[in-house]
């Protein structure tokens, strides 16, 4: 089973983020980042499978060069290769163009499963992995728990609301959206970490992807990216003290008159 | 100082498996003084056991500095677990891989590299610590057996290893000049593992007194040449002292992030601890000191990987981030108060633990000795 993972890398959960003067994104000069957790559970899906059904794992990453780091913790945790796409002259926050751009990568490669993560801990949209299938013309399935491998095909769990399931059957090839937290990820070990660098991360430009520059363009598909800011505020709490009696009056009083509730 | 990319991966995914499998078990395994046993099974098969060893001998192919690394991690969450570690590959696989013959590196060293079997390392006595050449087990060859006899003590790991580098006199009258060293499998004849010791300590390592009762050791099981015993010793004590000060230089650093957290959110007269300039003095001398141990001891390290002299630097590395991470941990529990002062917190362990440091594989005062005496050798 040839299974490619695209993986991005995000900034480390937990970073203090300051936005940029023209809120157009935060400053990333003084972050760390890390894979997205998604994906990193797509990734040890990947490896799992192979284990099991034998093949190989290819990694996809799109962005700057900071991106090999986490493609080589990918290589280290058992990943065969990888791609590079550096996005530095078009960097762009829309799903669409983003998929269209891991779409031309993917189409270069024979594969039976893409898996990615459910979506990306830093825009959070959950769209690129269900555009991706749609660009590549393969079925897809979203927030996957569980797959099972079948004759000529896949059998997956799919989490729906409220703590409903759903079994859904998917031919070869197709592109599944991974849930967190469906598989414990697995350590680099050091061996794994010394065979990363004997491993190919070959690295792809727009003109090798057939792509021009109008493909990437901000703003064609009319998804713009206005602002970014800080939640305001806009609801107060008041909490009153003291008799019961007196407090419940109070209550009664701010949902009459001021909440216009009762 | 710069580290590869190798290395510096590797130091996060140690980091990443200490505070997930080790920290949470730490404080538990000090209390029942027990072995972390299911810990070492997962760092086998991480390949931590076996980190500078070559991958044909399954190692990793790593370096003394990556083994720095990755001792000073461990030693950030449990001294015990980290000084299990660092006896295990600095005292029992490296004196194999530096002096075995290529049968005995098949035999033994590979399996303590993966860390299917694992390693002691017997040459303190009850009557002889510093003073190693002083030891009074003695090794008789008769026919193809060397039989030994005689008593170590504080034997790491004893009560879990698999296999023990041992020291014993085959010239009884020739002082550290009739030392040799033999590799002695659990399994022999006249082999026993004594009480365990109730230690102040880096209680999940495991530490006993063996004895040789009429021990008989196959010939083949010599390691190196006979009588070269003590000059082994002190080669693999050199390379041991950079493990225990990145050990001094993990439980430091460890100390002060515990001490960091605590004094941010601690509040007195009306404001956090940290913000108090006492306490910030203490958090400055920790840091500079951790810094410079931390650099010494990857320098000793450097040297080391580059075939150069180390004695000197090592001793120096080991003395000095010993006695720095002593001060560290006794301002660690300083900075927590009273809660420092109780076995709840977890900063008086590291206090307990530190304290092995200027202890094990030469105290502070024979560090001193080797120390001056090399400088003096130049100097003269």
């Amino acid at each position: 089973m040839k299974i490619i993972v695209c993986m991005k890398q995000v900034p480390v959960k937990d970073s203090l983020l300051k936005i940029t003067d023209d809120g157009s994104w935060v400053h990333e000069t003084d972050l760390n980042y890390e894979i997205n957790e998604s994906d990193h559970y797509a990734l040890e899906e990947a490896l799992r499978l192979k284990e099991a059904h034998s093949g190989e794992v290819v990694l996809l990453s799109m962005g700057p060069e900071r991106v090999r780091e986490a493609i080589k913790q990918g290589l280290a945790k058992g990943a065969d290769r990888a791609i590079h796409i550096d996005n530095s002259s078009f960097t762009t926050q829309d799903p669409f163009v983003n998929a269209r751009v891991l779409a031309a990568a993917i189409k270069r490669e024979e594969f039976d499963l893409v898996l990615s993560g459910l979506q990306t801990d830093d825009y959070g949209s959950a769209q690129t992995g269900v555009i991706l299938a749609e660009n590549l013309g393969v079925p897809s399935a979203t927030i996957v728990m569980e797959i099972q491998k079948q004759n000529g095909g896949i059998k997956v769990k799919r989490e729906l609301e409220s703590g409903w399931f759903q079994w859904v059957e998917l031919p070869l090839p197709s592109l599944l959206t991974i849930q967190s937290g469906i598989n414990q990820i697995r350590y680099a070990t050091i061996k794994g970490i010394m065979m990363a660098k004997k491993k190919e991360i070959k690295a792809l430009g727009l003109s090798e992807l057939g792509l021009s520059e109008s493909d990437v363009e901000e703003g064609q598909t009319g998804l713009v990216f206005s602002k970014i800011y800080v939640p305001e505020k806009t609801k107060k709490t008041e909490i009153f003290e003291g008799d019961p009696r007196e407090v419940a009056q109070k209550l009664a009083d701010k949902l009459k008159n001021e909440a216009k509730v009762i | 100082m710069d580290y590869t990319e190798e290395q510096q991966m590797m130091r996060d995914t140690v980091r990443e498996f200490a505070k997930n499998e080790i920290e949470p078990v730490s404080a538990e395994l000090d209390e029942k003084a027990e072995f972390p046993a299911e810990n070492f099974k997962k760092m086998a098969a991480l390949g931590f056991l076996g980190i500078p060893f070559p991958e044909e001998y399954d190692g990793a192919g790593m370096d003394t500095v990556s083994l720095a690394l990755a001792i000073e991690e461990v030693a950030k969450v449990c001294g015990g677990t980290c000084l299990s570690m660092a006896a295990h590959i600095s005292l029992c696989a490296t004196p194999i891989y530096l002096f075995g013959t290529e049968e005995q590196k098949k035999k033994y060293l590979s399996p303590l590299a993966q860390g299917t079997s694992l390693g002691s390392f017997c040459l303190t006595e009850p009557g002889s610590g510093s003073d190693a050449g002083a030891a009074k087990t003695s090794a008789v060859l008769q026919g193809d057996y060397y039989i030994l006899n005689g008593s170590k003590a504080f034997v790491t790991n004893a009560g879990v290893a698999d296999t023990f580098i041992v020291f014993a006199k085959t010239a009884p009258d020739e002082g550290t000049k009739g030392m040799s060293a033999f590799i002695v499998e659990k399994g022999f004849d006249g082999i026993v593992v004594g009480k365990k010791e109730d230690k102040l300590g880096v209680r999940a390592s495991d530490t006993h007194p063996v004895s040789f009762e009429n021990c008989r050791v196959p010939k083949e099981n010599l390691l190196g040449k006979e009588r070269d015993g003590f000059k082994q010793a002190l080669i693999t004590l050199d390379g041991g002292r950079i493990g225990i000060g990145a050990m001094a230089v993990g439980l430091a650093q460890g100390a002060m992030e515990k001490a960091a957290a605590y004094a941010k959110e601690r509040e007195a007269f009306g404001k956090t601890i940290s913000k108090f300039q006492a306490i910030g003095n203490m958090f400055a001398d920790m840091a500079t000191e951790i810094h410079a141990g931390r650099l010494m001891v990857h320098h000793a390290a450097r040297l080391r990987d580059k075939g150069k002299p180390y004695t000197r630097e090592a001793a120096m590395a080991k003395l000095f981030a010993s006695e720095a991470a002593m001060r560290a941990t006794k301002n660690a529990i300083q900075i927590f108060g009273g809660y420092g002062f109780c076995m709840d917190y977890p900063v008086e362990r590291y206090w307990r633990d530190a304290k092995l440091t200027v202890i094990g594989e030469g105290t502070s005062e024979v560090l001193r000795v080797i120390i001056s005496r090399e400088i003096l050798k130049e100097l003269a």
